[in-house]
């Protein structure tokens, strides 16, 4: 194994970005970090996100002045794309794939089972913060599904049994995955 | 003694439970005084075997799998860590399983048996052989291998890559040009990309230095999608290590010319999968679908000429310049040629990556690969190539897998990910389901996509109502045809081949009332 001899990639992945307050400087730093790339807002958007957790919407004026670009071009971008948040998640971000894949294996029960245990649709977070729920169209495990990301990682074959046990461990104490 | 390990650490390992597995042997090896050189290798794309352990011994490696965490105790007391055969999830040398010799790994020959990101692992196993003999050649003689390998686009589009690199080289040298790959994997059913990049990430980046060398170009990205966290990780640290031995930068493989990569995060929309979305994507825009003409090979990246071409397209390429072009071509049919590499997916017992010579009947994927469903009962439908695919019915699983001969029945290979579903399947959801993904990711660009798609869940829900049903099955049909014949890209030019496939092949769901879903 030869990872160790840097940084190993796979740590990084497991790092979680932690949500929090932000400042306009901090804003200005992620910006000023990546704005000498050719189209740099996707970067700039990814690194304020990981940073903060989200995009405030405040920020857009920022990033519009910096990149010289109008307020509505970057809101434009934020609201066209799915993974970039305006506002902060829960505790934990849990993604449900929906696709064809996952839909053979029991996909469509185990949303609906996730949507009646948690008690949220799509898009929204429980009333004790601890989840966001949002649909997902395909993970990259196809063979193995049905599929749920929670925060950075992928879990597969999920019943619903297994399901309210990563749920139960979630919401106690220690995190540990099966 | 040192004891040698190897756990997969690929995302679908990963999911298993594959790093609990490591945590398990770690503690067992202190347990017992054995010291452990503990391998994270790829996977080797048998995913019914994932988490698969393999330990070397004085006879080769050999395999245990799937293992369960829980299990681990009870294998190391069997003797685990002398490669014991007497277990029941004991598999011998996991290179004779009959999954993998009746395949063609051309591409994928590495995977699973390396230290994806050991660059010393890739050079021993041939690695960057393929780029050293294109740094010899002109960019012309490049092309010209390129061409005689016939490979064809792997995205989905399988346009010749060749002359796709031709017309970028054919453009003035005096200027910027890019080599862009799409790892926007986003099609359901599809996995490859995320091998390659999990489990052999120096092979395309080597595939993206040749097209670099081939067409004149000093910079290359790779959008990779936002779900594939892993990926990005393993090719960042992987172009790292590259650069620092010289086969990405300023003096590539000392031949004087320049490449370097970077890699760039989508941001989860489907759409970024088509090409001209990806550049605006990458230019910092909305990802909206450009007009062609202009090609991206003439005016792409920032109005630059650009290489588009997906993963799996570039991963095939160091095996065609190390071998010749010839060499790739002697495999498969007609005017597919080379392998394609099959990600059998959904309701099936043995899901995982198939790497095959065009040619072989998808019958024989699913059931000589599959062994069936997963669930055990009877298969009913199967979509190839990708949400905006056809389902086929039983009666047509001898076809080929070659371009022409799926074309011919209003079907697709596309990214070569095949979806079983049992007989539980409701066709009249999976239809409305093709409607209701369009009307979520269309760009909304152009009309017939961004109406069309829900207007067509609108129908569908009516026809299975009762509602005028003749009236709207007519409208239905009505609809598909516009949003094929009006829309500006595939997205809504193509979700209708789903809708249609299940009004001819599985009418009696699409008029039954939707079946509940059990929770």
């Amino acid at each position: 194994m030869h990872m160790s001899e840097t940084a190993d990639p796979k740590a990084a992945v497991m790092s979680m970005p932690v949500a929090g307050d932000w400042s306009p400087e901090i804003i200005r730093q992620e910006i000023a970090a990546l704005q000498h790339k050719p189209g740099a807002l996707l970067p700039i958007l990814h690194a304020i996100q990981d940073r903060v957790g989200y995009v405030p919407e405040d920020a857009v004026p920022i990033i519009a002045e910096m990149l010289q670009q109008t307020r509505a071009d970057i809101h434009g971008v934020i609201s066209f794309y799915h993974h970039f948040r305006t506002h902060p998640s829960g505790s934990n971000l849990l993604e449900v794939c929906r696709a064809e894949a996952c839909q053979a294996r029991g996909g469509r029960a185990l949303e609906r089972h996730v949507q009646e245990r948690l008690s949220v649709g799509y898009h929204d977070t429980t009333a004790d913060n601890e989840f966001t729920l949002v649909p997902v169209y395909c993970l990259g495990n196809c063979a193995c599904g049905p599929s749920i990301r929670v925060n950075n990682d992928i879990i597969g074959r999920v019943t619903p049994q297994k399901f309210d046990q990563l749920v139960d461990a979630l919401t106690t104490s220690v995190l540990q995955l099966k | 003694m040192t004891t040698t390990i190897y756990v997969p650490c690929d995302t679908t390992a990963l999911s298993l439970g594959a790093d609990r597995v490591v945590q398990k042997l770690q503690q067992a090896a202190a347990q017992k005084n054995t010291e452990l050189h503990l391998v994270r290798n790829g996977s080797r794309g048998l995913f019914w075997l994932e988490p698969l352990v393999e330990v070397q011994t004085p006879f080769g490696r050999v395999a245990y799998g799937p293992v369960e965490p829980e299990q681990v105790d009870e294998l190391v007391a069997a003797g685990l860590f002398d490669g014991n055969p007497e277990h029941p999830l004991f598999l011998g040398d996991i290179s004779q399983h009959s999954y993998l010799q009746q395949q063609q790994r051309l591409t994928f020959a590495r995977i699973g048996i390396t230290d994806p990101i050991c660059i010393e692992d890739y050079i021993a196993h041939g690695g960057f052989a393929g780029l050293k003999k294109a740094a010899a050649l002109t960019t012309q003689g490049i092309v010209d291998e390129v061409k005689a390998s016939g490979l064809r686009g792997r995205g989905g589009a399988a346009f010749p890559a060749g002359i796709k690199w031709q017309t970028v080289l054919d453009e003035p040298q005096n200027q910027q040009k890019y080599v862009v790959c799409n790892a926007d994997e986003g099609d359901s059913g599809t996995f490859a990309d995320r091998l390659v990049m999990e489990c052999d990430p120096y092979m395309l980046i080597e595939g993206m230095t040749i097209a670099g060398l081939a067409v004149g170009a000093t910079l290359g990205f790779i959008y990779v999608r936002s779900e594939y966290l892993l990926s990005q990780k393993m090719l960042d640290e992987a172009i790292r290590r590259a650069e620092v031995l010289g086969y990405l930068g300023d003096n590539v493989c000392g031949n004087g010319r320049s490449f370097r990569l970077e890699v760039r995060l989508g941001a989860g929309a489907y759409i970024c999968g088509e090409e001209t979305s990806l550049l605006e994507s990458l230019e910092g825009k909305r990802g909206l679908v450009r007009s062609k003409p202009p090609l991206p090979a003439i005016k792409g990246l920032f109005g630059q000429p650009t290489v588009v071409n997906n993963v799996l397209s570039l991963a095939a390429v160091p095996y065609i310049m190390a071998h010749g072009g010839k060499a790739y071509a002697d495999y498969g049919m007609g005017r597919s040629l080379g392998t394609l590499p099959i990600q059998l997916a959904g309701n099936i017992k043995h899901g995982g990556l198939i790497e095959l010579a065009f040619g072989a009947s998808l019958r024989k994927v699913l059931e000589d690969f599959g062994g069936g469903t997963f669930t055990g009962r009877p298969m009913r439908a199967v979509q190839v190539g990708g949400p905006l695919m056809a389902y086929l019915p039983e009666s047509q699983w001898d076809t080929p897998m070659d371009y022409e001969a799926f074309a011919k029945l209003g079907a697709g290979i596309g990214h070569g990910g095949v979806v079983a579903f049992d007989d539980t399947v409701d066709m009249g959801e999976q239809a409305r389901f093709a409607m209701e993904f369009c009307a979520v990711e269309s760009c909304g660009k152009c009309t017939p996509c961004r109406i069309g798609s829900v207007r067509g869940v609108e129908v569908i829900d009516r026809i299975r109502a009762g509602e005028h049903r003749d009236d709207n099955l007519v409208l239905l049909q009505e609809l598909c045809e516009t949003m094929v014949d009006g829309s500006l890209c595939a997205m809504g030019g193509m979700t209708p081949f789903p809708v249609q496939s299940v009004m001819k092949h599985f009418p009696e769901d699409l008029m039954a009332s939707p079946r509940p879903v059990e929770a």
